[in-house]
């Protein structure tokens, strides 16, 4: 199971999760995104670039409480809820915005 | 989940040194696990256990494993935030807490008996 | 003979158990949980020394980096060695006991 990025194919698991998170670029991160329907704005792209800081420093995706807390702390409550993330990742912001932004499933996941 | 939830003390004793063996890593997952139920969690360090903590691992770079120790830093956004390392356990191996990447309460043998005495729940690894 | 110990002297006896068998001038290597043993400042660094005076001691040093030991003193007379280093004293010592 892969997905094709300019040519080069890229392995994923069965539930489109990369197998190896390194491999991870923009162009990929698009592909996903229209495979599982969502329409990358800048403000996903913003909470997708907070999911791979967030990765880099601690080694796991955040569960979704988790994550509100941070993206309030960092952009404000407008941002920092479960009704905005599920507005832009209407399948859940684990679930998609993991996946686009080439992480594993967060533990503990909605 | 009950509707009614009551919240129980849960005690995860970490006693292994982190990448000899999967341990320390499995008992990682479940405290995020645990995380997520809003129990009163209590994350203990003894024995070799310890050494989980210390400063400057390079699983990584070393061994091509993941540096999950990064990831203790997390659990203070999870609200995991009752830590204890035992004394004796530090002092054998010639630690002390400034050596630990996040804060912890040291308490003494005697101190963690009384602990692990209170709790409801005890998962040790 | 080559002996090797990959479990930390704190929980198991692997250690103990090989430093009671080894014969004198023996090389013994300290790799995986074992590398602890080599960290000076512990409870367990004299038995370690003493153990370097009488065989030759290697500590695979990969094993102390991963662990957040790799600038740490070791206990003295304890080397380190690198992979090829290990490999090298393996074909050196012929026999390998490992102590598990």
């Amino acid at each position: 199971m892969s997905y094709d990025v300019n040519g080069k194919t890229i392995d994923h698991d069965e539930e489109g999760y990369l197998t190896d998170l390194a491999l991870w670029n923009e162009d990929l991160a698009a592909i996903i995104a229209e495979k599982e329907g969502v329409n990358m704005t800048p403000e996903h792209w913003e909470v997708v670039n907070f999911l791979r800081e967030y990765y880099q420093e601690y080694q796991i995706a955040p569960a979704i409480r988790v994550l509100t807390k941070a993206l309030t702390k960092r952009m404000g409550a407008d941002k920092g809820s479960n009704k905005y993330l599920y507005e832009l990742f209407p399948y859940g912001p684990a679930k998609q915005a993991c996946k686009i932004a080439g992480l594993p499933k967060p533990t503990g996941c909605v | 989940m009950s509707e009614e939830a009551t919240v129980k003390k849960f005690m995860y004793l970490n006693r292994k040194a982190p990448h000899g063996t999967i341990y320390a890593l499995e008992v990682l997952e479940m405290i995020l696990v645990a995380a997520m139920f809003d129990q009163d969690v209590h994350v203990c360090f003894a024995d070799d256990g310890v050494y989980e903590l210390k400063k400057g691992q390079d699983a990584k770079g070393a061994l091509e494993m993941k540096d999950f120790v990064t990831t203790y830093r997390a659990l203070d956004g999870y609200d995991i935030e009752k830590l204890y390392a035992e004394k004796e356990s530090l002092e054998e191996r010639g630690l002390t807490a400034a050596d630990l990447v996040v804060p912890v309460e040291v308490i003494d043998r005697a101190a963690m008996a009384a602990l692990i005495d209170s709790m409801d729940v005890v998962l040790s690894a | 003979m080559l002996h090797t110990v990959n479990k930390s002297p704190f929980e198991r006896n692997n250690l103990d158990a090989c430093l009671n068998r080894a014969a004198a001038g023996s090389a013994i290597l300290l790799y995986e949980d074992a590398v602890y043993a080599a960290v000076a400042g512990t409870a367990v660094a004299e038995r370690v020394r003493h153990a370097a005076e009488q065989h030759d001691v290697y500590v695979l040093a990969p094993d102390l980096q991963a662990r957040g030991m790799k600038d740490a003193a070791l206990v003295e007379g304890v080397k380190p060695v690198d992979y090829t280093g290990f490999v090298e004293l393996v074909a050196a010592r012929g026999t390998a006991t490992a102590w598990l």
